[in-house]
């Protein structure tokens, strides 16, 4: 068979961080090939890369579609070649039709007016391919994210795509509505239309996809083929692919950690019960679910979860019902039930969250490094409620000193630091806090090998001081290397707690990837 | 009218050298580009028109004209900037000044209420009103630019209802120095004003010292100062201009009476903004809101004082202005949000807030309403000066927009 699309040896490079680098991926026509990886193994950048979001030039390696090769400046061109890119989070525009947003970008018109029969004729036409039953006129607004996700086929249908790139299309899905559009796949993949299907869910990949490949740590590991010939039962598990997904060199060190053998040492510090909380805007849909666990002072206690499964959620929610809705559950902290309802609240009795998205909920980009490190302090830095700056400058002193964070002062914009050292920065505002409880979601993200050591070492300090640690990550030698026991969460429950002893990647992954029903939504 | 220490702090390494010198100063500089850019502007404004107008326009009297002619919107630009660093606007406050203003008419005309009273309650009526839209705003969750463009038609209505369309005259004397008056001559007679001279050399004595003291102090921290001569050329700028200012003012009838209001909301808020915990909250909120409430700031409660303390300005404003007119008109104050707007903007506000200062609203201010005198002076018609203040505005944004995208931020 002839391969519809071939992308050679791509290398992505970020400031500081290299996404991909030599990464191959050939896609034959007529097929689904699905990609593998764990978070930040660099699929979404190769797909970036490969519609033009990440333009021509900015990346090396070549891309040949169809034969020829591809230079795409932006995502119109890649969309003109028929390469169409559906996002996890959908790209409609809630208070259009669904006709309007078929064919947003791309509208029936003759001189720049619309042609709305013909707009309408030709949607109803689209959205009996997909195996949508709606009415064109209908708002999107007004219809299940299921059906939304169809709309964003028959967008891609209108655009007379060749491939079309699905990134975690079923992550918001119910099993129904899942199933539905798996068998869509097929459907197009027989009307000659190949297909690139990003997934965590390791038995949709089985059931659908005829080739996969794995990506980890931006490098192609390998290609494996399903199925002998479309139709054919798999024959690769799910074993299979995720010994690929984790199968790296423990590359990355750890530093030696110090038991903390002070006062209450071993005693419960933290202890969260039947924490549920609903989505902010779907009631209905459960995204923390009954989860209850512990940290004990001198902890470090790992939280793995795929992409949507829950662990910033439920962070965010015990710290101040800083996420969705909350639906019960108690924060005990060493022993005694504390109030969490509000920031403040949480901060008082003891609790830190160190965000996952220090751009958007961590840091204020446009003032200094002292400030932001002083800002969840303030009170205690102050007298009759007025700042004493000396004594903040010395402390932001000494956090430049003790974290190593580079920078020419600490009067410098926060927004002109590297990723690291703005981690630093956000870590350095909480351990100022003097929190008992730290919660560390993502520390590592997106920060480089070095830093990446740095931090373990502030973190091992913490703990080492008696603090109890709550660490999210999605990158499972960190957990493996750094905590003491793991919980694993799926669908917004926990579905395993293993200790540093029972724990290997493969353990952990097969939690992670637990398919557990999950009940109406 | 040099008040808080300016931001010598915020650059560089520790010093080695000479070079470091030079290198240290284009960084502060450039660090606060649009007030320094807008202070030399302000000081070209003035030498401009001071040519142009044959040198009335530094003319003791005219000084003292452009200090009490642009004293409520310098007071109403203030409190904006502050709205503005929260990421807020206020469309009201040209309407509420009106209506203060209107109520304390009525108070005093028509109920003869004793004019310090008069004035209290003028002041607590914009703390309510301040805490009625703060409400809406922080705690309903109405966007400001809504809830403020409702109390602009709210106040105005109020103010022609309060008034019954009629001009209410005149004010105690008391009252009408609040805007027009000076501060009494004393000692013995000299052909200067004698208590301003004391205040100059006072405000330049505390200059001096405080100066000195946060040099020792940022030293004693092994924190990096200016080198000496650098230090010592910029006290002796602000000794210069201080003592030019005041006397320029004792040269005709001393310090204006709004003067010393204008300064010590100046002072006041100054500190408030940059050393007291609820201003670093200001920003933060500004800044980056969700950040902020994660780090635990009160956003609601800071936002809310933020449009109590617009609101209690804008009456201020409103009395002044009344005193001004000495009476309470339904036409007070009519584009006052629009000038306080420009004003924070020209000077170093930025629409996504979390940035500028107080004092940089006063400059602001400054600019548009020395441009308002002296284009004025030169006859220059009301029609063609709104075509050069709206150019104005646009150029000061736009080159703070330009050297922005250059430096790279």
């Amino acid at each position: 068979m002839s391969s519809v699309l071939e992308m050679r040896s791509i290398t992505k490079t970020f400031p500081g961080v290299r996404a991909l680098s030599g990464v191959n991926l050939t896609v034959r026509s007529g097929e689904i090939h699905a990609v593998c990886g764990e978070n930040g193994a660099g699929k979404s950048t190769l797909m970036k890369v490969l519609s033009g979001v990440h333009p021509h030039g900015g990346y090396e390696g070549e891309i040949l579609f169809e034969g020829e090769p591809c230079a795409f400046r932006d995502i119109r061109a890649s969309e003109r070649r028929g390469i169409v890119i559906i996002h996890q989070e959908l790209a409609l525009v809630p208070y259009l039709s669904i006709a309007e947003n078929i064919f947003l970008g791309n509208e029936h018109a003759r001189r720049g007016v619309i042609r709305w029969n013909e707009t309408v004729r030709h949607a109803a036409e689209l959205m009996r391919r997909v195996g949508l039953h709606e009415n064109p006129q209908t708002r999107v607004a007004d219809i299940g994210v299921g059906k939304q996700q169809l709309v964003e086929i028959a967008k891609a249908l209108a655009k007379r795509v060749r491939l079309l790139i699905l990134d975690e299309p079923t992550a918001a899905l119910n099993d129904e509505d899942s199933a539905k559009l798996l068998d869509l796949l097929l459907e197009l993949r027989s009307q000659g239309i190949a297909c690139i299907l990003i997934s965590h869910k390791l038995g949709e990949v089985r059931r659908v996809a005829d080739t996969v490949t794995v990506l980890r740590d931006g490098r192609t590991i390998e290609t494996l083929s399903v199925r002998p010939s479309p139709g054919a039962p798999a024959e690769v598990s799910e074993d299979r692919i995720i010994r690929g997904m984790v199968g790296r060199d423990l590359d990355h060190r750890f530093p030696e950690r110090t038991p903390y053998r002070g006062e209450g040492a071993g005693a419960v510090a933290l202890e969260i019960s039947g924490w549920t909380v609903r989505h902010p805007i779907d009631h209905q849909r459960k995204v923390v679910d009954d989860v209850s666990l512990t940290v004990r002072r001198g902890e470090i206690v790992g939280v793995a979860g795929l992409m949507g499964a829950g662990r910033t959620e439920l962070a965010m929610s015990v710290f101040g019902r800083s996420y969705g809705v909350y639906a019960g559950g108690t924060v005990r902290l060493n022993g005694r039930e504390v109030d969490t309802r509000t920031v403040p609240a949480a901060v008082a009795a003891g609790l830190a969250y160190v965000t996952e998205d220090r751009k958007t909920y961590g840091l204020n980009l446009i003032d200094t490094v002292s400030r932001n490190i002083s800002l969840a302090s303030l009170p205690g830095l102050a007298r009759a409620g007025i700042v004493d700056e000396h004594r903040e400058r010395r402390v932001a002193e000494r956090y430049r000193a003790s974290m190593n964070i580079k920078t020419p002062t600490v009067f410098e914009q926060v927004g002109r630091l590297s990723g690291g050292n703005q981690q630093k920065v956000v870590l350095g505002k909480w351990v100022h806090a003097d929190p008992e409880v730290l919660i560390l979601d993502e520390p590592t993200r997106g920060i480089d090998v070095g830093a990446k050591y740095e931090i373990y070492t502030v973190v091992d300090r913490l703990a080492a001081q008696g603090k109890a640690v709550l660490m999210i990550s999605s990158e499972l030698p960190e957990l493996l290397g750094m905590c003491d026991r793991i919980y694993t969460m799926a669908a917004g429950r926990l579905t395993g707690e293993v200790s540093r002893e029972d724990a290997s990647q493969e353990v952990l992954m097969r939690h992670m990837t637990m398919d557990r029903s999950r009940g109406p939504r | 009218m040099k008040t808080a220490p300016t931001k010598t702090e915020g650059s560089g390494e520790p010093r080695s050298g000479g070079s470091t010198a030079g290198a240290l100063l284009v960084r502060t500089v450039r660090a606060n580009m649009r007030q320094y850019g807008m202070l030399v502007a302000l000081a070209l404004i003035v030498v401009l028109f001071q040519i142009w107008t044959d040198g009335n326009l530094l003319k003791p009297v005219n000084v003292s004209n452009i200090v009490q002619q642009n004293s409520y919107i310098l007071i109403l630009a203030m409190g904006m900037m502050i709205v503005i660093i929260a990421g807020h606007i206020d469309l009201s406050v040209g309407s509420l000044a009106a209506f203060v203003g209107a109520a304390a008419a009525v108070m005093m005309v028509e109920y003869d209420m004793a004019w310090p009273l008069a004035l209290a309650c003028s002041l607590l009526i914009g703390a309510l009103a301040g805490a009625w839209q703060g409400f809406w705003i922080a705690y309903v969750g109405i966007p400001s630019f809504i809830v403020t463009l409702a109390g602009m038609l709210l106040f105005r209505g109020g103010t022609q209802i309060l008034l019954e369309g009629q001009s209410l005259a005149p004010f105690p004397r008391g009252f009408q120095n609040l805007s027009q008056g000076f501060l009494p001559e004393g000692g013995p007679l000299s052909d200067y004003h004698d208590l301003t001279v004391l205040i100059g050399v006072v405000v330049v004595a505390v200059v001096l010292v405080q100066q000195w003291r946060d040099r020792r102090r940022q030293q004693a921290y092994e924190l990096e100062v200016l080198p000496l001569n650098l230090f010592v050329l910029k006290c002796v700028a602000i000794v210069a201009a201080v003592l030019a200012f005041t006397l320029t003012l004792a040269s005709y009838r001393g310090v204006p009476v709004v003067l010393l209001v204008m300064c010590a909301i100046l002072i006041g808020l100054g500190f408030v903004m940059r050393n007291a915990v609820i201003g670093r909250h200001v920003y933060a909120l500004g800044g980056n809101k969700a950040a902020a409430r994660l780090s635990g700031v009160k956003d609601a409660r800071v936002t809310f004082l933020v449009f109590v303390n617009m609101g209690v300005l804008a009456a201020l404003a409103g009395c002044v202005y009344a005193a001004r007119l000495n009476a309470g008109t339904p036409q007070a104050g009519i584009n006052f949000e629009l000038e306080a707007i420009a004003a924070a903007f020209i000077g170093g506000a930025s629409m996504s807030g979390g940035v500028g200062t107080v004092l940089g609203a006063v400059i602001g201010g400054l600019v548009l309403g020395v441009l308002n005198n002296g284009m004025s002076l030169v006859g220059i018609g009301t029609d063609y000066q709104q075509v050069i203040k709206g150019l104005v505005l646009l150029a000061a944004v736009g080159f703070d927009v330009w050297n922005k995208r250059k430096v790279g931020t």
